[in-house]
């Protein structure tokens, strides 16, 4: 039970003359789950992939169940039981769940055929032991989020992995899936195996984890039993400093009503009748489970998918927002969510990303003035604190708090009226984090309408004036901030949802 | 001064290897065959490769958007029949080739609605086009060359050497004028946007379908431009202009650098790549190496461009995922 399952000591790996990885250590027992946290950048991902065989290291030594592990490689890692699974699920969308399963660890009859019974039958076993209520045969392109990390912890334990690397599992994944993956992973940790779990939610922490290590830097900085540490330990751990508050938020005397929904829809993304309004100076909050259409309702005010239902008003006039240009024209701004694939263009240096939106208002006849340009990129990527060698860099190269800097400086330059933020500090490091929630309330304070899209409850809380909570692609309640509680708005995000709810705990889906 | 050497540097590292392959060819040239330098030999490399140098940027063009367009060897043999056509019918010399430009346009806008508009592969549709234009072309005409034309065709009328500096001048300035649009203009950064990123670059505002439209009408308006000034160096227009035209163009972009799968490039890269490939050409029957490798080694020569395009992409990519694990702008 206590046995150490995988240690690995003092790893170092430098790329191109960047030390990721100082001197790291990490020591994993048998049947214990612990958590690896770290800023972005403190080298938590090149550990996992020197783990995982991804990434041969510079220094140190790797020993799985005592015996050393002289060079690790992805083939080896696989054979020794070490399995990672990533935030975003790598199933092959095309083929059957049944078939992501049985690929690499495929029994089969002669000349390699396969026995599709067997294969069925052995794909069922497996996720019902990781409690998942997924036909074998389903296309894996259909399921969730959370019903492919199933899969995939299905298919690991179908290759006997005793090690199993979870990185950032619950990112997007609802509470009742972040619970049932919880349940999973206690079920999988009674049976012996081995789970490093990388999360930003410090809050998950003492709910799954037996011991934690700490990473700053490319070094470890500690590693203690769960029990005896608290939040702010942690976040001092994390970032060397103690953090005053968490949550800058500030109020600000509101000004007029700058975005007016009336009962607008989206037949075409399951958005319909959603009434709100949001002030000058203002943050409104977004609540509700994934899928309950709090994007799809941000695509709509931004002309993404336009509304074919209701009016939409901006400083009291009706706008037609038919696509981004209608938006940004009438002074919207929208950070996605997916900032890697949407929020800025990862190919072009940093001064194009800041900006690409407002090439408008800084070119003459067609023409960019290439000096404003720069005066403009350099003012706001100072003003935000982007940490980038150079403005001339590709945003490639930066971390994601500072792409998502980047991705936020480009709509700040077209001084919007209305800001609508999808899940502004998703996945990005805790400094990172406060210094975006210091800009919201700056920003704020200037008269910025501001809408944020979060399903982090402590910043829906800790940052909103009014929560507004979505269910099922409708606004089904808008709490004032001295009424809102996190049980009352998930009270409210799951409102409809009791009865089947109930019908899952009833059915042994546990609930924390 | 040095740091603005290092920035010119590192923008332009992606025409270094084309560039120097260039150098050390013409360097080779000038032991081996120094005659390849004479004055008649460097005009006629010019004048031959104006007009692929104006369909090679448009290809930059397309291919910076993030498509192709293998249609434009039979736009330009459809372009080089109606210059002949029109001069025939009375057109002034003056006007034709304003016409013959719209007729390019029109059917790159063909092609842009299509991709652009409807969202159809590129590859597929220009593959189409290539053959629907060649072969309405081959219907039309019977393969008959168009001939008797006016004795203002030949050289606009003009003295040949006039006309000749007139056409290598007209082809220059295009490049020019292109490189600094790419650069300046904000619909030469909806370029390099979209074609890094369509969906980031929508949600920045920039309609995608409307830029790769646009890119394919300007191609074809630059394949009009570049029918003309070929067509008008002979007293005779062929039916089966710019047959693998098509390949010189995309070859000339992807050895000058240009990713093949957008956003990244410069026509800059473009005409050192088409000097490159030219050159070599020329090159081997100077020194007495049988023509038929030719088109062989330039396909070498393509090839190894792709393969130094995907490993720079994959050191590139090996540096960012280090970065993001690293401590690099933390």
């Amino acid at each position: 039970m206590s046995g150490v399952a995988l240690h690995a000591t003092n790893i170092t790996k430098a790329y191109a003359g960047v030390q990721a990885l100082a001197s790291a250590s990490l020591e994993l027992r048998a049947g214990e789950v612990h958590a690896l946290v770290g800023e972005n950048g403190a080298g938590k991902s090149t550990l996992i992939k020197i783990l995982t065989g991804a990434v041969v290291p510079d220094g140190g030594e790797i020993t799985l169940n005592g015996a050393l592990v002289p060079r690790l490689t992805p083939r080896l890692a696989k054979s020794l039981g070490i399995a990672a699974i990533y935030q975003q699920p790598a199933l092959f969308a095309e083929l059957t769940v049944a078939e992501n399963i049985a690929l690499g660890i495929e029994v089969t009859g002669r000349w390699g055929r396969v026995n599709w019974r067997e294969r069925h039958r052995r794909a069922a076993d497996l996720l019902a032991r990781v409690g998942a209520r997924i036909d074998p045969e389903t296309t894996a392109g259909e399921l969730g989020i959370a019903q492919q990390q199933l899969v995939e912890i299905a298919r690991a334990l179908g290759a006997e992995a005793r090690v199993l690397i979870l990185d950032e599992p619950t990112a997007s994944l609802s509470k009742d899936d972040a619970d049932n993956l919880f349940r999973v992973v206690r079920e999988l940790r009674a049976d012996g195996v081995g789970m490093i779990y990388i999360s930003h939610r410090l809050e998950e922490l003492p709910l799954i984890a037996d011991r934690v290590t700490v990473l700053r830097d490319g070094n470890t900085i500690a590693t203690r039993a769960m029990a005896e540490v608290n939040r702010e330990q942690l976040i001092q751990m994390m970032v060397g400093r103690a953090l005053s508050s968490v949550f800058p938020k500030r109020t600000v005397p509101l000004g007029d009503t700058v975005l007016e929904l009336t009962q607008v829809g989206c037949a075409a993304s399951g958005v319909s009748g959603v009434s709100l309004s949001v002030r000058a100076g203002e943050i409104v909050g977004l609540s509700g489970l994934v899928g309950a259409g709090r994007s799809e309702l941000a695509r709509i005010i931004f002309g993404l998918t336009p509304a074919d239902q209701g009016e939409i008003r901006m400083h009291r006039r009706v706008v037609r927002i038919a696509s981004p240009a209608d938006a940004i024209a009438a002074g919207i701004a929208y950070v996605p969510e997916d900032r890697r694939r949407q929020g800025v263009v990862l190919e072009m240096s940093v001064s194009e990303n800041v900006t690409l939106a407002a090439l408008k208002h800084l070119s003459r006849f067609g023409a960019v003035d290439r000096r404003r340009e720069w005066a403009v990129a350099t003012d706001y990527t100072r003003r935000l604190g982007v940490k980038t060698p150079s403005i001339r860099s590709l945003v490639s190269t930066l971390s994601g708090g500072n792409q998502q800097k980047v991705a936020l400086s480009r709509w700040l330059v077209t001084k919007p009226a209305l800001l609508i933020l999808d899940e502004p500090t998703q996945g990005i490091d805790v400094g990172a984090k406060a210094e975006i929630h210091e800009l919201m309330t700056e920003l704020a304070e200037q008269g910025t309408a501001i809408l944020m899209i979060s399903s982090e409850l402590p910043e829906i809380l800790g940052m909103s004036d009014r929560i507004a909570v979505m269910h099922g692609g409708t606004l089904v309640s808008v709490l004032d901030r001295s009424e809102a509680t996190a049980e009352r708005i998930l009270a409210r995000a799951l409102a409809q949802q009791t009865s089947e709810f109930a019908a899952f705990v009833a059915a042994g889906g546990g609930v924390q | 001064m040095t740091a603005s050497l290092t920035r010119g540097v590192a923008r332009h590292a992606r025409e270094f290897p084309p560039a120097i392959a260039l150098g050390a060819v013409l360097l080779a040239m000038l032991v081996a065959a120094p005659s390849f330098f004479s004055t008649a030999n460097l005009r006629d490399l010019a004048l031959n490769n104006a007009p692929v140098l104006l369909v090679a940027l448009g290809m930059t063009l397309v291919i910076l958007v993030g498509e192709i367009d293998i249609s434009v060897g039979s736009q330009f043999a459809v372009c080089s029949v109606a210059a002949g056509l029109l001069a025939k019918a009375g057109v002034p010399i003056a006007i034709m080739p304003l016409v013959v430009i719209a007729i390019g346009a029109a059917m790159g806008a063909v092609n842009g609605f299509l991709i652009g508009t409807l969202g159809l592969p590129s590859i597929i549709v220009t593959l189409a086009m290539l053959v629907a234009w060649r072969d309405a072309l081959r219907w039309a005409t019977d393969g008959a060359w168009v001939q008797d034309l006016p004795a203002d065709f030949q050289w606009f009328g003009l003295s040949p050497a006039v006309a000749r500096s007139l056409i290598v001048f007209t082809a220059i300035a295009l490049l020019v004028i292109s490189g600094w649009a790419l650069r300046n203009l904000r619909a030469g950064r909806s370029v390099h946007a979209v074609g890094s990123d369509k969906e980031a670059a929508r949600l920045a505002g920039i309609d995608p379908r409307r830029v790769t439209f646009t890119v394919f009408a300007l191609t074809g308006a630059l394949v009009g431009v570049g029918a003309v000034l070929n067509a008008v160096r002979f007293s005779a227009v062929p039916s089966n202009a710019g047959t693998g035209l098509e390949l010189q163009a995309v070859a000339a972009v992807v050895v000058g650098g240009t990713a093949i799968t957008g956003g990244r490039g410069t026509v800059l890269g473009t005409l050192i790549g088409m000097m490159l490939l030219g050159t070599i050409g020329t090159a081997m029957t100077y020194v007495g190496i049988n023509p038929f490798w030719a088109k062989a080694i330039q396909g070498l020569i393509i090839l190894a461009a792709l393969v130094a395009d995907a490993t720079l992409a994959r050191i590139a990519l090996q540096r960012r995922v280090s970065g993001r694990a690293g401590v690099v702008g933390r």
